[in-house]
């Protein structure tokens, strides 16, 4: 069980929504987490793997601050094991790059472009979670 | 380095935002995608709030030529619903069914020094390069795709 907060969530979507216009306005970049990762793990390293790092850095720093200032000090819970973690990361992963995009790229700034692409992207994607996270649930039930 | 820099305070505000609405946390997510038990709406409000922002402040960016530290606009080229698409979302949304974790909540969360988030993203690395391989294999000529 977790609860709904809906006005915590609104307050982080809204700074989300602000990174996203800063980095169009500032860099001309599309704030899309995987695509930003993507770039990272080439090699030779690309020419503007920089930004990306920078970009990367700042994610992971972000609720470092707000944790180690008692801001914000979330609990974490996984209820995934760890086979279940690894063919999550690669399907994540693999459906990512192949699909050119995740939940930030497609879900936020393809469907605030009014993408037709980003648009069944995230309606495939949200469809493919729901059907999946019953599957664990109700189908196969806890433990299975 | 100013475009870096810039980078890095965008990345900070994404990262805060994550922690703020508990997206960080894959219960919450997993909960959000149970709407048959559990449901927790809070990622609504998340996904709402930020298209909400990015839709109005996008439009005001757009309206000049070119971004402030860069030469121009970096977006996605294609535009048609192809087979690859859906299929890598297909994908993509079994895999954040299982764990509750996609790549900004799961870089964020290295902050909070779990091996799961460790496991999960090691595994993400390998699944985004085998999917560039893919990627490039089914259409060759394909224009890449930048940022998204």
């Amino acid at each position: 069980m977790t609860e709904f907060t809906p006005v915590a969530a609104l307050i982080g979507g809204l700074l989300i929504g602000l990174a996203a216009v800063l980095l169009m306005y500032l860099n001309g970049r599309v704030a899309g987490i995987s695509g930003i990762a993507a770039g990272l793990l080439k090699w030779p390293p690309a020419p503007d793997w920089a930004w990306r790092a920078a970009f990367v850095a700042g994610l992971v720093a972000a609720p470092f601050l707000l944790a180690g200032g008692g801001w914000v000090r979330p609990q974490l819970d996984f209820p995934a094991g760890t086979p279940m973690l690894i063919a999550a990361g690669l399907l994540v992963g693999f459906g990512s790059a192949f699909g050119s995009g995740c939940t930030s790229g497609h879900g936020v700034c393809g469907i605030a472009r009014l993408s037709k692409r980003s648009l069944l992207a995230t309606v495939a994607f949200m469809a493919a979670g729901i059907a999946t996270v019953f599957v664990v649930r109700h189908v196969i039930g806890p433990g299975g | 380095m100013p475009h870096v820099v810039a980078a890095f305070v965008c990345g900070l505000l994404f990262g805060g935002g994550l922690a703020v609405s508990d997206m960080v946390n894959p219960a919450k997510v997993l909960n959000f995608l149970d709407v048959a038990g559990a449901w927790d709406a809070s990622l609504v409000f998340v996904m709402g709030g930020a298209v909400a922002v990015t839709a109005i402040g996008y439009r005001l960016v757009f309206g000049r030529d070119r971004p402030v530290l860069a030469d121009s606009f970096s977006l996605p080229t294609a535009r048609d619903v192809d087979a690859r698409l859906l299929a890598g979302a297909a994908v993509f949304g079994v895999g954040w069914g299982l764990a509750g974790l996609c790549p900004g909540p799961a870089l964020a969360g290295l902050t909070y020094a779990r091996p799961e988030t460790l496991i999960f993203l090691a595994a993400m690395a390998v699944g985004l390069i085998a999917g560039r391989l893919a990627a490039d294999a089914t259409q060759p000529t394909a224009p890449t795709q930048q940022g998204v």
